[in-house]
């Protein structure tokens, strides 16, 4: 039998990975979007986990509200990443030092 | 070493080996197919969980709205070859440390002794006709109606966000000339051009 522990680690796993891909591809926005995407995907395996394991559905319902949330983000953020590309010509984050003091 | 742990560590492999190839990939659009493959298999997990319906949703959602919408940008912004990778090796040591002291502090602290099947027993699986859609479903339209209602106003919120944000406005939109077309003469779009021709022996 597969013990909440394993399912537990697993996505403390994928969380970490999640985590080096910000930091090592701190210069392209979509990349660091789908690494956001990553740890989402983590968190969710957690709340669904813990669902089964104490038998109570309040977990998945968090998931779901998860999934509204990050659909409503990404597309939010798609789209000032065209608005970005179209008024700089780039995505690259270094490049978005305007409001730096 | 039962089916069930079979399956779970192979959808597990598949799930970590596709995220690190997500992050370490040089081209955009690569990275968001390996992604479409670790949400495959967290959905995989997620049905071996029994949570269908959110299974189901992560796929229908994610891999087919969400990482569509990530491709068509990617694909319209052009920026496949542009991924560049000058901090690569100056952030990976310590992220990679980050990483490992979060991997190793997590393993202590969800390892076997506190979650472990004797002190979490697996429960016993649902009979044939559970419907977890139906069980989602009682709780979602009760106990959980208004922040339902709260994450449909955000949507809405969302698509009216996205699509002023990337609305052109009246000065740069590409749009006709209705007069400048049905005013146009035949010599301003036409330009005839006396060529000498060629001779027999070509070249």
């Amino acid at each position: 039998m597969v013990s909440l522990s394993d399912y537990l680690i697993l996505s403390s796993v994928i969380f970490c990975i999640g985590l080096v891909g910000i930091f090592i591809n701190r210069t392209n926005i979509i990349t660091l979007l789908m690494c956001v995407e990553l740890i989402l995907a983590a968190v969710n395996t957690n709340f669904i986990a813990f669902s089964h394991f104490l038998g109570n559905e309040a977990g998945q319902i968090f998931v779901f509200f998860i999934l509204t949330v990050a659909a409503a983000e990404v597309a939010i953020g798609l789209a000032i990443l065209t608005l970005l590309f179209r008024v700089r010509g780039s995505i690259d984050v270094d490049v978005t030092n305007s409001l730096k003091g | 070493m039962s089916s069930e742990q079979i399956i779970f560590y192979f959808l597990s492999f598949w799930f970590i080996a596709s995220s690190l190839a997500m992050i370490f990939a040089r081209n955009a659009a690569k990275a968001v197919l390996f992604l479409v493959l670790g949400f495959f298999s967290a959905a995989s997990i997620w049905i071996l969980l029994e949570a269908e319906f959110l299974a189901i949703t992560l796929i229908l959602v994610y891999v087919g709205a969400v990482m569509v919408l990530f491709l068509f940008v990617i694909k319209m912004l052009n920026i496949d070859k542009s991924t560049l990778r000058a901090k690569f090796a100056g952030y990976l040591p310590l992220g990679l440390i980050v990483a490992l002291i979060i991997i190793a502090e997590m393993t202590l602290v969800l390892g076997n002794a506190q979650f472990g099947l004797d002190a979490m027993p697996s429960p016993a699986r649902h009979a044939a006709d559970y419907s977890n859609i139906t069980e989602l479903a009682l709780q979602l339209y009760t106990t959980y109606v208004y922040p339902f209602e709260l994450a449909a106003v955000l949507l809405l919120i969302a698509i009216i966000a996205a699509i002023t944000l990337v609305h052109r406005q009246e000065v740069n939109r590409k749009n006709q000339s209705i007069s400048e077309q049905v005013n146009v003469k035949a010599k301003d779009r036409v330009r005839i051009v006396s060529i000498a021709s060629p001779s027999k022996e070509g070249k």
